[in-house]
């Protein structure tokens, strides 16, 4: 069973009911993901958070979830009872937010969190968990972890506080990592440090990785896979590496519509949105 | 004549032992219908620069003379028409309970604009909304629709110099196509001065002639735009944040 995908999910739907009717925010997703790094594309609204949430089993009421499958590991999801869900979550899938300022709370010191994290998943004394903690925060690549324990979230820099998120996430070793926007708040220079921890993490310990972005370049630099989203529904899927030949006219959209240092153009390309898009079957990322 | 000139420039917060000097001695230059970005990591004093010019930070030394108007400690009513700005976060800077009538004609009276209803409807074609939208509110607008409110606001006085703080961080890559090109429009049509503060070196390279680079409050370097395509920089700091900019995969 060791090819059997992560995570295996058949015609995903997300709805919100409103005021105005039914809305559908994810509209009949079908992906899987293995041991690999896929990276989803879109612009906002297009569903690509709501999946990452979806697959979390985070979305609240009047939010629902609807799927043919979604299975971890053969494990229905969406038929198990919360208690079982909350072991899950955390521990064997786990969520990298995108702003560290609105993710690590604020009157909680960083060892506290991270301590609090791990215990809430294994039953591991406080001097271990606090051992696990500094390991982890070494891992990603903070000087001086001892002192860095001690601090409250308002004490790090933004780059720094999304590593100690990375560390929190990692500590119970999950097996799928969701990173949502891990590093839209970040400086430029700091990104690529980041991107190259999460990596290195997802390579050493094998793990599956869904990593959500609107930057498509950043994506086809960084994952293995790409689906690329519009309007709730997958429009296209390519390999990274092969992105340049990629197809769909929303794709092209997006790619071409990046000022670009290199090749400097007057005009951008503005995006032409063909409702026909819309309307296509959603394709299929199943490896 | 040069649109903006500095010299000299310090703004600190903070006094004693709290004191933390955000800009240090920084001198620049940008010439009348000038393209200028401000570059550099979060906390380098980029912004800092654009709100001491705009007056929105009272702690600063120098010389600062924008369009032939030497700057005091209180900016003279004419000084706010021919400078504005524009901010980084169209969410958060349109009143939510105002709609895009009032913001505009409040700008407008602010600036003693005669003929408020004419001049309406052709800022409103200026920024590509037209005059179905005059009275909505800005949560029926998308992002991109209140950053062209927020760009029409800047130019309800005529102003010569626009202030551009992170225009289009908070829009999508499609968006800011959009807003980029009318931002460039604008530029060309009404003969505006820009000063551009962005983290990303791509947009800069697009709609800038020449950069500044910033570091830990001071300047680096100064360059145009055709070296930084070339890679051309002086001082290896800049050279560090082109390569890790470089990240197209065509």
């Amino acid at each position: 069973m060791t090819d059997a995908p992560l995570l295996d999910v058949e015609n995903l739907w997300v709805r919100f009911r409103t005021r105005t009717g039914v809305f559908d925010a994810v509209r009949g997703l079908s992906f899987t993901l293995g041991r690999e790094r896929l990276g989803i594309v879109g612009e906002s609204g297009s569903g690509k958070s709501m999946t990452g949430r979806a697959v979390l089993r985070l979305i609240r009421p009047p939010g629902m979830i609807e799927a043919d499958r979604l299975d971890m590991h053969g494990e229905d999801i969406l038929g198990l009872p919360e208690k079982r869900m909350r072991k899950l979550r955390g521990g064997r899938i786990s969520m990298i937010m995108q702003d560290p300022k609105f993710s690590l709370n604020p009157v909680m010191t960083v060892g506290q969190q991270l301590i609090e994290a791990l215990r809430a998943h294994e039953p591991v004394s406080r001097r271990e968990a606090r051992a696990r903690a500094l390991a982890t925060l070494d891992e990603v690549a903070i000087r001086d972890p001892e002192r860095v324990l001690g601090l409250y979230p308002h004490e790090v820099s933004g780059g720094m506080g999304q590593r100690i998120m990375i560390a929190m996430m990692l500590l119970p070793d999950p097996e799928i990592l969701v990173a949502d926007e891990p590093t839209s708040a970040l400086d430029v220079s700091v990104q690529l440090q980041v991107l190259d921890i999460i990596d290195k993490l997802v390579r050493d310990r094998g793990m599956g990785l869904m990593f959500i972005s609107h930057d498509l370049n950043l994506v086809a630099k960084f994952c293995d896979r790409i689906m690329i989203m519009y309007a709730g529904r997958i429009v296209e899927t390519c390999k990274a590496s092969e992105l340049a030949r990629a197809q769909h006219p929303y794709t092209l959209g997006l790619l071409n519509s990046v000022p670009d240092l290199e090749h400097p153009r007057d005009r951008l390309e503005v995006l032409q949105r063909d409702p026909a898009w819309r309307d296509a079957p959603s394709v299929s990322a199943r490896a | 004549m040069s649109a903006l000139s500095i010299e000299h420039l310090n703004v600190w917060f903070g006094t004693g032992a709290e004191r933390t000097d955000a800009v240090r001695d920084v001198s620049l230059d940008v010439g009348l219908g000038e393209s200028f970005g401000l570059v550099g990591e979060s906390g380098s004093g980029k912004s800092t620069i654009l709100r001491a010019i705009a007056g929105l930070v009272p702690t600063w030394s120098g010389r600062m003379t924008v369009a032939g108007e030497t700057l005091g400690k209180k900016r003279s009513k004419a000084f706010y028409r021919k400078v504005q700005m524009v901010f980084q976060d169209p969410y958060g800077s349109l009143h939510p309970r105002q709609t895009v009538d009032r913001v505009l004609s409040e700008a407008m009276q602010l600036h003693g604009v005669r003929d408020i209803d004419a001049r309406m409807g052709r800022l409103l074609d200026d920024v590509g909304l037209g005059a179905g939208f005059r009275f909505r509110f800005p949560h029926q607008l998308s992002g991109g629709q209140r950053q062209r409110v927020a760009i029409a606001r800047a130019l309800a006085s005529e102003p010569q110099v626009l202030l551009l703080d992170e225009p289009t961080s908070a829009l999508d890559v499609s968006v800011q196509a959009e807003i980029l090109n009318l931002l460039a429009d604008l530029r060309r049509d009404h003969g505006l001065t820009y000063v551009m503060v962005s983290h990303d070196l791509g947009i800069v390279g697009h709609l800038c002639d020449r950069i500044a680079v910033m570091q830990d409050g001071q300047l680096v370097e100064v360059l145009g735009v055709e070296a930084m395509r070339r890679l051309e920089a002086q001082s290896p700091y800049t050279q560090h944040l082109l390569e890790s900019s470089i990240h197209a995969i065509r």
